[in-house]
């Protein structure tokens, strides 16, 4: 088998090894480093004289005399003094860490597919931590709660919460809330309960286990984790209906059981609970959820007001978002709110009014950092769980920890299925047993339940080490074993995957309609149905909200058109780009086309038709060339170089023109037949015919034969075209710069145009429809289309 | 109970009605009271100007459509019957049916409520949405927001995203086609009528 690999492919194989080699050592270096420095830092291990100590002891020492006769030392020219810069180095080197790991799983090929990316980072963690202590060092705390809660998990739900598809989540809000709260609760009792039981049995010695103890860790393993389900999830691309139920779920239950822990914990010292409690607690458990809701809305109102006017600091944008939402996260922690609800609701609430005022630019930023922050994050919390179960301490104990997992799983059964039957009830698309099996499986536990355990008050709970123990071995099941195998099982079980869909128009419009005649028809009912409030909520939201929170006129624009705008524009970025296929009309040029879209295909140039309508005709199609240049060589140059890319005073000329609706609504109009003609080259017909059959990608000669075009410098950086074009035109027009560095530059239309500009309307929903499409994972398109 | 039975007497040829709609006595009294709200002067009847009188309706961008769907072409008054049989339409759909060919499409059932929905499109029932027809839709639906090229190339987009035997309208076939990925049952589907 290896002979015939080392035969096929040698320097597949090689390179594998190399790579392995790589890592390891990497690996390894970095530990070296960090375990030295790590030891050197804490003050118990004083006695080791290191290196760095060393120096740095001995220039303090040299001060230390009473009798302060100067000694002459050399001068150091070269000193190494770690304890400067220690804690932000360690915190880096870490991230590093994290960063190539997750680097090197995706360079290696078969892996990533077989074992979730969680699992690796886990087994990564746990070498680290072996590592360190084979060193004999002391491995440093790293999962501590504080760190936690307050650096490592915001990202992450941040992430979620700005990018949750809305509509879905509404649609199955009363499921996801039965999941999220009864079915947490039920959870917390059954396994705390047997496990309380269990512990009463004689043969265990766990008698000591009291109830209320037991309670608190069956309500810390319960939890279904966001960050676990995110991270196996992800990569399974299940069904949209199933993927938001166990995400939703594993968000919602925060409340929960921020509420039972708080409660078992406080009276765990008290040793009883009273009825009286129980209300309590209830009245806490909405105080938190709801209280945490308007905590994160009340920061998403405040960030999209401010965003209103960050027109002239576009610059700042993106950091408006992330301070409002990270203080909503922080004030509703300092309340003891449910902060992971308070990021979701600001995420939320936000975005919708934040996208229609923030630049293109500062949108691509939010979007792309929050995705770098929350897979960093993502990654640390799982190689710290790792190494934080090496450094233990740990107390094992066959029963319990045996009793927990197999409790665990059959409680999430007992639950799911439970619940179905009742929710089935009252939805109309039925939960199937498929779904029932994946919603069961798929709740993993993760690394907040380790953490909550962490915080547990070593002196109130003897019996913390157990119960860490045990909790890793239950996250490490759930992740390992259910994380490995859901992928196959979703396949065996033919369980429905998430449709690559792209909305069409079609689908856009039929489904507002519907959504017009269902309310219509509730309305006739007299009944105040879904769709009564959803119509009221878009009405309200359309007539006060929009206008506070929307800058200048853009509240006005209708979802149907940015979505029509959006399709139009990457449709044909798409289209130029893949090969820039020519289409001619069959008909006369100013009426629409019905032409089907087949970008590959030439048809046979029909250029003698084109040429009869000249003036009119002609001037669109120039617009079209004009357009679909510009897009394309938007696209390409945004790859190697943004700062050639339009300066922000031609951006403002930019949005100008593209402001001018005229001139847009035609070029749409043109745009809609995918037509770019040769025709429009003053040159003779046989010689474009030749130029475009050579190279199909090649420059256009751009001639604008009127006003009122305006004149682009297009620089084709595409692999196929080196050279740049050289910029035509002119007739009329002020002189266009010869730039050629600056790889596209417009010049504003003539004064004819400037006098109907629109002032301030920027329209950045155009301006990121035709630039940077962003990643490739298209997860993004199913934005929350607030009809 | 005795209530619902007295209403259940004063309709004409219940039995026959909740046959063919699926609907529950329950549903029945529920739907005739609401029509005898909404029948102001106690004709048995519904004209066009009693649904104008809901105000929301007035609201709605195609209001007007639905109020005309209530109305066969030619009536100038929907009694009761008819009125139940159109919202019949927007009863969730059974799953247990068994598939019977020989009965007719139950009245709630996708192919139906999409039909319903095309009708809604297709004012002159030619059976098929031609463009002036999509334009008007959209005009309706869009408000006055849009200038009217924009309109129209949406309106040109969208045949030609649907039209797949090129002849500048969208049939039946291609609506559903267009459709398949919605969840019909759920999204045309109104709870309480269960």
């Amino acid at each position: 088998m290896s002979v015939r690999v080392v035969l096929h492919s040698p320097s597949g194989s090689r390179s594998f090894l190399e790579r392995g080699l790589l890592l390891l050592v990497m690996l390894i270096f970095l530990e070296g480093t960090v375990l030295t420095l790590g030891a050197a830092s804490s003050p118990d291990i004083s006695a080791q004289d290191n290196t760095g100590g060393h120096d740095h002891r001995g220039i303090a020492g040299s001060h230390d005399h009473t009798n302060y006769t100067y000694t002459k030392k050399a001068f150091p020219v070269l000193s190494l003094d770690y304890h400067h810069i220690q804690v932000p180095f360690e915190i880096s080197l870490w991230v590093l860490l994290a960063s190539l790991m997750k680097l090197g799983f995706h360079l290696i090929p078969r892996l990533s597919s077989i074992v979730p990316e969680s699992c690796l980072l886990i087994v990564v963690g746990l070498l680290v931590g072996g590592l360190i202590k084979l060193a004999g060092e002391e491995v440093p705390p790293v999962l501590d709660s504080n760190l936690f809660f307050l650096c490592l998990l915001p990202p992450i739900i941040l992430d979620a919460g700005y990018f949750l598809p809305i509509r879905p989540f509404m649609e199955n809000i009363g499921t996801i809330l039965m999941f999220a709260v009864v079915g947490t609760l039920w959870n917390a009792f059954f396994v705390g309960g047997l496990l309380y039981a269990v512990c009463q049995i004689e043969g265990t010695y766990l008698s000591q286990v009291e109830l209320l103890p037991c309670l608190l860790f069956g309500s810390i393993i319960s939890a279904v984790d966001p960050v676990a389900v995110l991270a196996v999830f992800e990569e399974i691309h299940i069904n949209e209906l199933l993927h938001i139920l166990v995400f939703g779920e594993s968000l919602l239950n925060d409340a929960v059981t921020v509420v039972l822990y708080h409660l078992f914990e406080e009276y765990s010292g008290a040793g009883e609970v009273t009825p009286m409690d129980v209300v309590l607690g209830v009245i806490c458990f909405l105080i938190v959820s709801l209280g945490g809701i308007a905590v994160g809305a009340i920061y998403g109102i405040l960030a999209a007001f401010t965003s209103r006017f960050t027109s002239h600091t576009r610059v700042i944008e993106p950091l408006f978002m992330f301070v409002y939402s990270y203080m909503a996260y922080l004030s509703a922690e300092m309340f003891h709110l449910s902060g992971i609800m308070a990021l979701i609701a600001c995420g939320a609430v936000m975005r919708p009014y934040v996208e229609a005022n923030i630049s293109h630019k500062s949108h691509t930023t939010v979007k792309y950092f929050l995705k770098m922050w929350s897979s960093v994050s993502e990654t640390l919390i799982f190689i710290f769980l790792g190494v934080a179960t090496v450094a233990g301490p740990h107390a094992w104990n066959w029963t319990f920890v045996s009793v927990t997992v197999i409790l665990c799983l059959v409680s999430r059964v007992i639950g799911v299925v439970g619940l179905t039957f009742i929710i089935n009830k009252f939805r109309i698309v039925k939960l199937t047993t498929k779904d029932q099996f994946i919603v069961a499986y798929g709740g993993l536990r993760g690394a907040i339940a380790f953490s909550l355990g962490y915080l547990l008050d070593k002196d109130l709970f003897p019996m913390r080490t157990m119960f860490l123990t045990a909790i890793i071995t239950e996250i490490f099941f759930t992740v390992f074993v259910q994380g490995m195998t859901i992928k196959p099982l979703v396949d065996l079980l033919a369980v429905k995957k998430k449709q690559e869909a792209k909305r069409s128009i079609n689908e856009e419009i039929h489904t507002q309609f519907l959504d017009h005649l269902l309310t219509g028809i509730e309305d006739i009912c007299g009944h105040y149905g879904h769709h009564h409030w959803k119509d009221k909520l878009n009405r309200f939201n359309k007539k006060y909200i929009k206008k506070c929170l929307i800058a200048g006129e853009r509240y006005k624009e209708p979802q149907l058109i940015a979505f029509y705008h959006k399709m139009e524009f990457k449709q044909a970025i798409e289209l130029v780009e893949s090969g820039g296929g020519v289409k001619l009309p069959s008909a006369v040029p100013s009426q629409v086309s019905m032409q089907n879209i087949q970008p590959k295909k030439l048809p046979p140039p029909v250029a003698e038709r084109a040429l009869p309508q000249f003036t009119k005709g002609r001037e669109e199609e120039i617009r079209k060339i004009l357009r679909s240049n510009l897009q394309k060589t938007r696209q390409r140059l945004r790859s190697y170089n943004r700062h050639t890319l339009v300066a922000d005073p031609f951006e403002d000329g930019w949005n100008d023109f593209l402001l001018k609706k005229q001139r847009l609504i035609e070029l749409e109009k043109k745009m809609s037949n995918y037509l770019t003609v040769p025709g429009a080259i003053p040159d003779s017909p046989t010689m474009c015919r030749a130029r475009l059959a050579s190279d199909p990608n090649a420059f256009y000669n751009i001639k604008a034969s009127s006003d009122g075009v305006p004149t682009i410098q297009v620089d084709l950086a595409s692999p196929q075209s080196p050279d740049s074009v050289n910029m035509l035109n002119e007739e009329g027009r002020e002189g266009a710069d010869r730039d050629e560095d600056q790889g596209l530059m417009m010049k504003p239309a003539g004064k004819g145009e400037k006098g109907e500009e629109e002032g301030g309307n920027k329209n950045p929903g155009l301006m990121r429809c035709l630039s940077d499409p962003g990643p490739s994972n298209e997860d993004e398109e199913d934005e929350p289309f607030l009809p | 109970m005795g209530s619902t039975n007295s209403t259940l007497s004063k309709i004409p040829n219940v039995e026959e009605l909740m046959q063919e709609t699926g609907f529950t006595p329950a549903h029945i009294v529920r739907l005739y009271d609401r029509f005898e709200a909404l029948d102001k002067e106690k004709t048995g009847h519904l004209r066009p100007q009693d649904f104008g009188a809901i105000n929301r309706l007035a609201m709605n961008p195609i209001g007007d459509r639905i109020i005309g769907a209530f109305f066969s072409p030619g009536q100038e008054t929907v009694d009761f019957h008819s009125f139940v049989r159109i919202l019949a339409h927007f009863r969730p759909a059974d799953k247990k049916r068994p598939k019977d060919p020989s009965m007719p499409e139950p009245v709630n059932s996708r192919t139906s409520k999409l039909k319903f929905a095309f009708q809604l499109y297709d004012q002159d029932k030619d059976g098929k949405i031609s463009r002036a027809e999509l334009l008007q839709v959209l005009r309706s639906m869009l408000e006055m927001q849009v200038t009217e090229e924009q309109l129209e190339s949406i309106a040109d987009r969208t045949i030609q995203e649907a039209d797949l035997d090129k002849d500048d309208a969208i049939s039946f076939e291609e609506f559903r086609k267009s459709l398949e990925k919605v969840n019909i049952d759920h999204k045309m589907s109104i709870r309480f009528l269960r």
